[in-house]
C-alpha cells in the first residue's frame, strides 16, 4: 500500500496537506484567497504545474547532475507557469487579473520545489505524478476552504453568490483584507491538528513533525518554514552563548 | 522554642501589598469621572454600550477559562478593565452588537489564545477597537448622536481633530471640557487628565510613557504641523482626539509597555512620532490607536535593546 499512487493521493489531500500540516507555499495561501473562486483559481493553477513538474522531474531524474538540480528543477517549472499563466491569459482573464503577480510566482512555489526534491526525485514517474495531484488537490482543498470562509464572513457571498444580504448581516471587512487571513488560517490548522491529534490516538503512530524536512538546502526563500526553521537556529544559537 | 525566631522564606522579602485586582481597580476609578462624563454627554445608549462590553469581556474570559481548563481569573478586573477601555473607545451610538464582536474579539483573539493576562502582546482592547475600526469602518467613524438623555444636542458627526484637520475652527474650550463629538470616553481631556494624574500620584504608572508621548507629539505638531508656532493650535491637537485616553490608559498598560526605564523613553518618543505622522501626513485625522498598537508590537525589541546592566556585570569585558 505504501508508495502506491491511491496512497500519494489520501497523503497529499489530507496526511500530509501542503497548507494544514506542512505549512508550505504561504505567500499565495494568504494573498490570494479573498474569495473561493480565486482561492480555488489558485490551488487548480499550482496543481497543473505540479503534477507535470512532478512527472518531468521524475522522469529526467537519472539525467539531472546533483549539482544543478534545482537550477534545473527551476527551468521545468518556470516553463510549466508560463504556459498555464498564457493559458489563464487566453481563457480566464478575469481570475488571471485577481491572482496577478501570484501566478508568475507559483515558479518560487515551495510545494512545487519541495516536491521535486523530496519526492519525484527519488521515486518513479507514475507515483510522482500522483503525489504531484494529491499535493495540489490538497492545496485546492485548503485553499478553497479557506477562501470560502474568508468571503463569506467578508462580503457575506460564497463563490460571487450572496448568501447573506447585507439587510441581516454587515460584512466583517477585515476578513478579506491581510489579517483576516491569518485568523482564518490559524482556525483551520487548529481544527487540523485537534482532529488530527484524537484521531491518532489509537494507533500510536508518531505524527510527523511537518516542513518538507531539509530546509537548510532549500532554496526559496519565500518558505513558511523556512523562516521558522531559521529563527529557530538562531533562537538555540542565542540561547547556547 | 526557638523555631518561631526564624522565619525562613524564599525572596524578595520586601513585598508591597499592590495585586493585579488592586492596580486594575485603580485604573478602573481613574476612569470613572470621564465615564460618567460619557454617560451625562451621550445618554442611555452609550450606558447600555458599556454594560454590554463589560459584560462580554468578563463572560468570554470566564467562559474560555473554563471551556480550556484554566483557572479562573475573572476576579483580578483585568477583563472588566478591557470592557470599559473598549466602551470608551466606541462612537456613541453603535449596534448593540458591535460591543459583543469587540469585546470576544478583544478577549479570546487578543488575549487569551495568546495565554491570558501577561502574554498579550498588544493592548485587548485597542486591538480590538482597530479590529472594528478596520471592519466596520463607516460605523465606527459614524459620531452622529441622535440624543436620548444626553446632555448636549449637537447632531455634528464630525470630531473636533477631524474638523481640524480640515482646516475649520473649533472651540478650545468645550475640547478641553469635552462637550463635543467623539467616543464615548476620549472626549473630556480634562478628566482624563485628572484620572492620569491620580494614577501618577498613586504609583500605579510612571510620568515616563504619558508625559515625553505628549510632549514628543506637541514638539512634533508644532514643527511640522505647518501652523508655527501657534500655541492655540498645539493645545487644540493635544486636547483632541483619543491622546488623553491613550497617553494616560493605554500606552502605560503593563503587559504591553516596556518594563526597563529607558526603553519606556524609546516607546513614548516612538508613540509621539508615529501619532504625529498618521495625524499630520496620514489619511484619517486620528492616529493614536494604531500608533499605540504598532509600538506594542516593538515593546519585545525594544527591551532587548535597552536592558539596564545587572549589578556586578558591568565593567569592561576582559
Amino acid at each position: 500500500m505504501k508508495n502506491s499512487p491511491g496512497e500519494r493521493l489520501i497523503n497529499g489531500i489530507i496526511r500530509e496537506n501542503p497548507t494544514l500540516v506542512l505549512m508550505l507555499g504561504m505567500c499565495p495561501t494568504l494573498a490570494v484567497t479573498t474569495s473561493a473562486i480565486n482561492g480555488a483559481g489558485m490551488g487548480l493553477s499550482t496543481t497543473v504545474v505540479l503534477m507535470f513538474s512532478n512527472l518531468i522531474i521524475s522522469l529526467l531524474r537519472n539525467f539531472i547532475p546533483d549539482r544543478v538540480r534545482i537550477p534545473g528543477y527551476i527551468v521545468i517549472v518556470a516553463s510549466l507557469v508560463t504556459i498555464v499563466q498564457f493559458i489563464l491569459e487566453a481563457y480566464v482573464p478575469s481570475l488571471n487579473d485577481a491572482l496577478g503577480v501570484y501566478i508568475p510566482l507559483i515558479v518560487v512555489n515551495c510545494i512545487i520545489l519541495g516536491r521535486a526534491e523530496s519526492y519525484a526525485s527519488k521515486n518513479g514517474p507514475v507515483n510522482s505524478f500522483f503525489d504531484g495531484v494529491g499535493m495540489g488537490l490538497g492545496f485546492t482543498l485548503s485553499l478553497t476552504i479557506l477562501g470560502a470562509f474568508r468571503e463569506l464572513l467578508g462580503a457575506g457571498t460564497l463563490f460571487g453568490i450572496t448568501v447573506l444580504p447585507e439587510s441581516i448581516y454587515t460584512p466583517i471587512t477585515i476578513f478579506i483584507l491581510a489579517p483576516g487571513a491569518f485568523f482564518v488560517l490559524s482556525c483551520l490548522v487548529a481544527i487540523q491538528n485537534k482532529v488530527k491529534n484524537s484521531s491518532s490516538k489509537d494507533d500510536g503512530q508518531p505524527q510527523p513533525t511537518g516542513g518538507c524536512g531539509d530546509c537548510s538546502t532549500c532554496g526559496n526563500s519565500c518558505c513558511g518554514s523556512r523562516s521558522f526553521f531559521d529563527m529557530t537556529v538562531d533562537d538555540k544559537k542565542a540561547d547556547n552563548e | 522554642m526557638n523555631e518561631q525566631l526564624y522565619n525562613v522564606s524564599a525572596n524578595p522579602h520586601v513585598r508591597d501589598k499592590a495585586s493585579t485586582h488592586s492596580i486594575m481597580l485603580d485604573v478602573i476609578i481613574a476612569l470613572i469621572p470621564a465615564t460618567i462624563f460619557g454617560f451625562w454627554n451621550f445618554g442611555i445608549h452609550a450606558i447600555i454600550n458599556t454594560i454590554i462590553c463589560i459584560a462580554t469581556c468578563v463572560i468570554c474570559e470566564y467562559a474560555w477559562q473554563r471551556l480550556m481548563h484554566k483557572k479562573i481569573t475573572i476576579n483580578d478586573m483585568s477583563a472588566t478593565l478591557t470592557g470599559l477601555l473598549l466602551a470608551l473607545n466606541l462612537p456613541p451610538e453603535v449596534p448593540f452588537w458591535l460591543p459583543i464582536i469587540g469585546g470576544a474579539f478583544a478577549i479570546i483573539v487578543v488575549k487569551q489564545v495568546f495565554g491570558g493576562l501577561g502574554q498579550n502582546f498588544m493592548n485587548p482592547a485597542l486591538g480590538a477597537r482597530c479590529f472594528l475600526l478596520i471592519s466596520f469602518a463607516g460605523l465606527m467613524t459614524d459620531f452622529s448622536y441622535t440624543g436620548f438623555g444626553g446632555s448636549f444636542d449637537a447632531t455634528t458627526s464630525a470630531t473636533p481633530l477631524a474638523a481640524l484637520k480640515a482646516g475649520e475652527s473649533v472651540n478650545l474650550l468645550s475640547m478641553f471640557i469635552g462637550n463635543e463629538a467623539g467616543t464615548v470616553g476620549e472626549t473630556s481631556a480634562l478628566l482624563l487628565l485628572i484620572g492620569g494624574i491620580y494614577l501618577i500620584v498613586r504609583k500605579v504608572i510612571s510620568w515616563r510613557i504619558p508625559v515625553i508621548y505628549i510632549v514628543t507629539l506637541g514638539v512634533f505638531v508644532l514643527l511640522f504641523g505647518g501652523h508655527g508656532f501657534d500655541l492655540t493650535y498645539l493645545a487644540q491637537e493635544l486636547c483632541g482626539g483619543g491622546l488623553m485616553l491613550g497617553a494616560f490608559f493605554m500606552a502605560t498598560d503593563y503587559v504591553t509597555s516596556p518594563i526597563t526605564p529607558n526603553g519606556q523613553i524609546v516607546f513614548a518618543l516612538l508613540l509621539g512620532i508615529l501619532t504625529g505622522i498618521f495625524r499630520l501626513f496620514g489619511g484619517s485625522a486620528e492616529g493614536v490607536s494604531y500608533a499605540i498598537i504598532f509600538c506594542n508590537l516593538l515593546v519585545p525589541l525594544i527591551e532587548r535593546f535597552t536592558t539596564p546592566t545587572a549589578f556586578g556585570k558591568g565593567g569592561k569585558k576582559e
